[in-house]
């Protein structure tokens, strides 16, 4: 008896928590749900867009609005104007510093007033699209930064292996294999080993001696497992130690502090933009082969001198920036 | 000695180790600089690797070569950041991948684990100068044609080809530069057999 009596009261109990929850983020989420979108726009502005219409006199009260970084909610960021759309609906909070967009940013708008009713406070946040800036990491170490004709690194390589077509493609797909297995493997050694132990120093010897150590392991995987694939691509291992770029992308990424996902773009867009490269340069090369160039000029100078154009070409993607 | 220098120069006529070639050499003064690192560092590994060549297993001898030239390169490294810092940041990673240059491996390979230590010496000193020579002689076109300075001095008062000064432009001056060293071949070959 007393066990059914003690189940309807839980219940019941239950239902009343239930229903205060209930209207409580109903209550809260009226306001937030008021807000369609905040970003940021440009380097100084963050747009606030709302269901509808606002009251002009309210909008332009910079005391409604408050914003701070996600990590220090104390420090305000100073608003130095404010300008509504047309249709009162869009709103642009200016600022005279530059916005740091790689924090997310806290905008709270005290009690929305539309048509004079008071729709409550809102908390909202504007961040960049994470997803975005991965795919800006990855093009632009693939396009942007392309690591042969604007860093000008690997070039040995380079010139040695895009002769023809064929050499190059497989050359270019074993580095970035390679090069994405290294660079994550030193991500990790970088930041759990040398880092907590302050051996920064020592950064150089253990990113070499573990470039070897993976071409080694692919070397020795790859032999086992699909010996056509060796034949096909084993000759190529031996050269991947001898590129700059299998270097450089562990340095850059223990400089600039990347994470695990952004390392994976890093290095895949390292390998993939040296494939592109290899790619195109090869293909000019066959051409060159069949053109008439002057005897001084045979062989590597008027490669020097095609990857001289392609470089030009490049910088056509210089300060380009995606997201 | 001299070997290095001109008939095996590493940039003009091995074509090895052209990254740097192409990326900083846009002054006299970078180019000396990276030069003179590349120097101490061949030299450097030359003579440890002919000191201890008895000791080196054949078959992980890579591997040894790579750790020597890495842990000589840390050294200059760490040297460079703290008394020259404004050269190291134009630098920029350059220095650290000095490990990555095939010259220096090549080197070891070719001369340093069957010669002795005062022989290696003098090899890694002839192609580190080499190297020096070809840098310094494209930061000098490169400054002088791109800036009109030598040496940061203002020498000709004028900007003759602004070009030059951009990074890749070093493309163009590498593919010239050896142009001119095989057009030097092709008439001392054809004096040769005129003689002969």
């Amino acid at each position: 008896m007393s066990a059914s009596r003690f189940k309807i009261a839980s219940l019941i109990a239950c239902i009343a928590v239930g229903a205060v929850v209930l209207s409580q983020v109903c209550w809260a989420g009226l306001a937030n749900r008021f807000i369609q979108k905040t970003a940021f726009k440009g380097k100084h502005d963050i747009l606030i867009s709302f269901a509808a219409p606002v009251d002009k006199d309210w909008a332009l009260n910079k005391a409604n609005f408050r914003v701070y970084e996600e990590p220090d909610p104390d420090i305000k960021l100073p608003i130095s104007k404010i300008s509504l759309g047309p249709d009162n609906k869009s709103l642009i909070l200016h600022f005279d510093e530059e916005l740091n967009q790689s924090q997310p940013h806290v905008v709270v708008i005290k009690n929305i007033r539309s048509r004079g009713k008071n729709l409550g406070t809102a908390m909202v946040k504007a961040k960049k699209l994470y997803l975005g800036f991965l795919f800006s990491i990855f093009i632009g170490a693939m396009l942007i930064h392309n690591f042969v004709f604007t860093k000008y690194l690997g070039l040995c390589v380079f010139f040695g292996t895009s002769q023809k077509r064929s050499t190059a493609v497989g050359m270019g797909v074993t580095f970035t294999i390679v090069m994405v297995a290294s660079a994550m493997m030193s991500w990790f050694l970088y930041q759990f080993v040398l880092k907590p132990f302050h051996l920064d120093y020592l950064q150089i010897i253990v990113f070499i001696g573990l470039v070897s150590l993976s071409v080694q392991a692919v070397d020795t995987i790859l032999r086992k497992v699909n010996p056509i694939l060796f034949k096909a691509f084993g000759v190529y291992l031996v050269l991947v130690i001898a590129n700059c770029i299998i270097l450089a992308v562990p340095l850059i990424l223990a400089d600039n502090e990347y994470n695990a996902a952004e390392s994976f773009m890093l290095a895949l867009g390292a390998g993939l933009g040296f494939l592109v490269a290899l790619f195109l340069m090869s293909s000019v090369r066959e051409r060159l082969e069949l053109a008439n160039v002057p005897p001084t000029y045979r062989g590597l100078p008027i490669a020097f001198v095609v990857a001289g154009l392609f470089a030009l070409a490049f910088l056509g993607f210089s300060g380009m920036s995606i997201f | 000695m001299l070997n290095g220098l001109l008939n095996e120069n590493p940039i003009f006529r091995l074509a090895l180790s052209m990254c740097p070639a192409v990326g900083i050499s846009t002054t006299v003064r970078n180019g000396l600089m990276l030069g003179v690192a590349v120097l101490f560092v061949q030299v450097c590994s030359s003579c440890t690797i002919a000191a201890i060549k008895n000791y080196i297993h054949p078959r992980i001898r890579i591997p040894t070569y790579t750790l020597t030239i890495a842990t000589w390169v840390t050294v200059i490294d760490l040297v460079l950041s703290a008394y020259f810092p404004v050269a190291y940041k134009a630098m920029g990673i350059f220095i650290k991948l000095i490990v990555a240059f095939a010259i220096i491996t090549m080197r070891l390979e070719v001369f340093a684990c069957k010669n002795t230590v005062g022989k290696s010496f003098w090899d890694g000193f002839g192609m580190g100068l080499g190297f020096l020579f070809g840098m310094v002689t494209l930061g000098f076109i490169r400054e002088l044609l791109g800036m009109g300075t030598l040496m940061g001095h203002n020498v000709l008062g004028f900007k003759p080809l602004l070009f030059f000064a951009l990074p890749l432009a070093g493309f163009f001056c590498v593919g010239f530069m050896m142009a001119v060293f095989n057009y030097v071949e092709l008439v001392f070959n054809r004096m040769k057999k005129k003689r002969g």
